[in-house]
């Protein structure tokens, strides 16, 4: 009784619109779609099996057989041995998609986490104190988000040359004003209520009442944002990588393995083919995950 | 409108300061900026000879004034390839990129724009789920694996088109196509949302009911609600156009700037770049700045608002 009043108070605003009670069981069932668990079973396999790909038996995924180049995958001429081909130097296809996945979705994560840190102290900041630092943070803001991010990184790459923290850092920097807006317009609204109102009136610091008052309050959306800027990285990071300025040979990632097969599309499609339906279907799969989370969560927040 | 268009004004100067400031701050943070524009197989007296004809060893104050005077003097060095001027070397590459541009973001109105307003008013039918549908997976799809998959099927497999470079109109589809797919799908999205929100107000209930026909309404009242919404969306597809072009004109051999970015880049040809990225940063503010100007022309409430 108890949850089933939760449940309704949740869904006031709907229920009233309707006119109708809606009962708990139903209002579970339809929080999940079907197709969403295929996505979730299908994500679980692929982060799974690419931690695993070390200990699968599976071929080096840098290990080059010169005498095997270019072999078709099963089903177009292909053995066992090479599930999904080889590439030009003969490397497994299969062994090197699923070493790419740890790199790819890794250095996605990794990013995520950095520019989610970043952004949402600044947001916080910015909405709590107002002030110079909110004009200063929110022009810097206004001029991230009209200047592509790819092209500055590109400055980035030339002077300080392509290697693993350049990237990391860059992934840091691109998508940190996506969540300073969204922090900000949160942490206006929190800071108008009671409870903050309250707690610093008692003399709790401003750090105090952003961490243990604000932050906990905010954090929802912040995390569905987080997770539609995922794929941004994703693709960031195989756009470099396609491009040979992201994460170098001979360590695979899908946009590299992308950038290889690209010289030799007339002669091997299989090399282009794989990582790039990974890349797509984990795009997808991520994205609808996303915005299923996004319309959960808050529907006011709906992306456009 | 005058104070509205200087706000502007001041903000695109604003963020031109700060993208050029950005990389001079990263031209120090990098180590001696002699040595990276000399590269890396410059001899030693070179490098101390444009220390001292750069002024490096004077405060760093006065270098940044002295960074910013050749900028506005248009003095962005030579290339480190073939020694021509950096501006030259970009400009040469311009025309190609701002047709692939052009192009692309033309297939992205003609066919996102009446896509969404297909969707809205058949808001929950089989065609909005279908475009939104589309919408998603056009809006998932690298440009450069669709751009692969599309050389695969029209130029490999069914030989219809050429695989890149320049060949007279035909070569213009493929990269056209790629580049032009994000923004359908968004532009499809926004503009469905922009309709939508129009279409249950009040005004245009009254519209009807005044015995307007459903052309007028939908050109006076919806059209000029949503213009406020695309405008914007154009906006920012130029910003993801021109970053999509590198990786689409790597994709097809297409002789543009994105191109020639991404390879000086590799070849950290630090003066290419450099005013390559001073182009595209220009071009994008001067963008912004005609559509806020549109903005507040479409929308009376937003420049008095300022």
């Amino acid at each position: 009784m108890v949850q089933s009043l939760a449940r309704q108070q949740t869904h006031t605003g709907r229920s009233e619109a309707t006119g109708t009670v809606r009962r708990p069981q139903v209002a579970a069932r339809r929080a999940v779609p079907g197709f969403l668990l295929v996505v979730w079973v299908f994500l679980a396999a692929v982060v799974m099996s690419s931690l695993a790909q070390p200990w699968l038996g599976l071929p080096d995924p840098t290990a080059q057989r010169l005498t095997a180049r270019l072999q078709p995958p099963i089903g177009f001429g292909g053995t066992w041995a090479h599930p999904l081909g080889t590439d030009h130097l003969g490397r497994d296809l299969l062994s090197r998609l699923l070493a790419g996945a740890r790199v790819s979705l890794g250095l996605a994560s990794l990013g995520v986490c950095i520019s989610l840190a970043v952004g949402t102290t600044l947001g916080l900041l910015a909405g709590f104190r107002r002030g110079v630092l909110d004009q200063a943070v929110m022009f810097a803001v206004d001029v991230q988000l009209s200047v592509p991010f790819l092209v500055m990184a590109l400055a980035a790459l030339t002077l300080f040359g392509t290697g693993l923290p350049v990237l990391i850092a860059l992934l840091g920097l691109s998508g940190w004003e996506q969540y300073a807006r969204l922090a900000r317009a949160l942490s206006l609204r929190a800071s108008q209520e009671l409870y903050v109102v309250a707690a610093r009136s008692l003399g709790a610091s401003a750090a105090r009442v952003l961490r243990r008052h604000v932050l906990p309050n905010v954090l929802a959306p912040l995390l569905v944002l987080a997770t539609l800027q995922f794929t941004s990285l994703l693709l960031l990071e195989s756009s470099l990588s396609f491009l040979g300025l992201g994460v170098q040979p001979p360590t695979p990632s899908w946009g590299n393995m992308l950038g290889d097969a690209r010289n030799y599309l007339q002669l091997a499609w299989w090399a282009a083919v794989s990582p790039g339906l990974a890349l797509l279907l984990v795009t997808l799969a991520v994205n609808t995950t996303g915005d299923w989370l996004r319309d959960v969560t808050d529907p006011a927040l709906r992306r456009r | 409108m005058v104070r509205y268009t200087l706000t502007r004004l001041l903000r695109a100067i604003g963020t031109l300061w700060l993208a050029v400031t950005l990389v001079f701050v990263g031209l120090r943070l990098s180590g001696d900026p002699a040595a990276a524009l000399l590269g890396p197989e410059a001899n030693p007296e070179a490098v101390e000879a444009l220390r001292r004809a750069w002024g490096l060893d004077r405060p760093l104050p006065l270098q940044y004034a002295t960074y910013l005077s050749n900028l506005v003097h248009g003095d962005f060095g030579r290339s480190l390839r073939d020694r021509r001027p950096a501006t030259e070397v970009v400009h040469e590459r311009l025309p190609a990129t701002a047709r692939l541009a052009a192009v692309s973001l033309a297939l992205a109105v003609a066919i996102g724009v009446p896509a969404g307003v297909l969707a809205a008013f058949r808001h929950g039918r089989i065609a909005d789920r279908l475009v939104m549908a589309g919408a998603l997976l056009g809006q998932g799809l690298p440009n450069f694996v669709l751009g692969l998959l599309l050389i695969l099927l029209f130029a490999f497999y069914l030989r219809w088109l050429p695989s890149g470079g320049q060949h007279g109109a035909s070569s213009m589809i493929l990269p056209a196509l790629t580049l032009s797919t994000y923004g359908v799908a968004s532009l499809a999205r926004f503009t469905r949302s922009a309709v939508l929100e129009v279409i249950h107000q009040d005004y245009l209930r009254t519209a009807y009911a005044k015995g307007l026909p459903t052309r007028r309404v939908l050109v006076d009242h919806v059209g000029r609600n949503a213009a406020l919404t695309l405008v914007t969306v154009l906006g920012l597809q130029l910003s993801v156009a021109i970053a999509g072009a590198v990786v689409t004109e790597t994709v097809f051999a297409w002789p543009g700037m994105g191109r020639l970015l991404a390879q000086a880049t590799e070849q950290r040809d630090f003066p290419v770049v450099q005013y390559g990225v001073f182009v595209v940063v220009l071009s994008v503010v001067a963008v912004n700045f005609v559509v806020d100007l549109l903005y507040g022309i479409i929308d009376p409430r937003i420049r008095s608002g300022v």
